[in-house]
């Protein structure tokens, strides 16, 4: 079943408060979609770990509602975001 | 209902990852990936130019479901290089141009 685009960042912004969020629903369908999240809670983490953030934030609906979510994760303001 | 340390799916990826240098859990082969995630994964290796296996997890619903766990990533691809998780495409892409993955996969274990 489809995920409302409005939906995902719902949920995003429920874990993640002062998360910017911007979403583009790629094909038009409701189902697949790209995420940008830019937080300062994801400071200190390595990739992985902010992927795995949002992820919990959209609980356990990545990999079974919702197929297809690219995704794109930053620390606001910092020019290096290597681990 | 698993218990991750006594599941024997998780013992055999982790078999798989610590044997090859460089390994893609996929959906589909290199030649018919079944996803346009995989399909991805698979684009960036071959720019890469190193060997690399792959494991079909619609395949084996026990790998399909244990690799979820295993690195606490919900979707496939995912790519372990050196034993490591490294991540899905998105991260793959990313490193990718940034130089990262070059860098990792051309590095000597």
């Amino acid at each position: 079943m489809p995920m409302a685009a409005s939906e995902i960042e719902r949920l995003i912004k429920a874990s993640l408060p002062d998360a910017e969020v911007t979403i583009r629903d790629l094909a038009g369908d409701g189902d697949h979609y790209a995420a940008r999240v830019v937080s300062r809670s994801f400071e200190g983490m390595n990739r992985i770990r902010q992927h795995q953030a949002v992820y919990a934030a959209l609980e356990g609906r990545v990999g079974g509602e919702l197929h297809a979510l690219q995704l794109e994760t930053a620390v606001p303001n910092t020019e290096n975001l290597s681990e | 209902m698993s218990d991750a340390s006594t599941s024997p799916a998780l013992g055999r990826i982790a078999d798989l990852v610590k044997s090859n240098e460089v390994v893609l859990f996929m959906k589909g082969t290199p030649l018919f990936p079944q996803c346009g995630f995989s399909s991805r994964a698979i684009a960036i290796l071959e720019r890469l130019g190193v060997q690399y296996e792959t494991v079909d997890v619609l395949q084996d619903p026990e790998i399909r479901q244990g690799i979820k766990e295993y690195s606490d990533w919900p979707t496939v691809p995912q790519l372990y290089v050196k034993g490591e998780f490294v991540g899905g495409s998105d991260i793959m892409m990313e490193m990718f141009e940034s130089g990262e993955l070059q860098q990792l996969v051309g590095e000597r274990a």
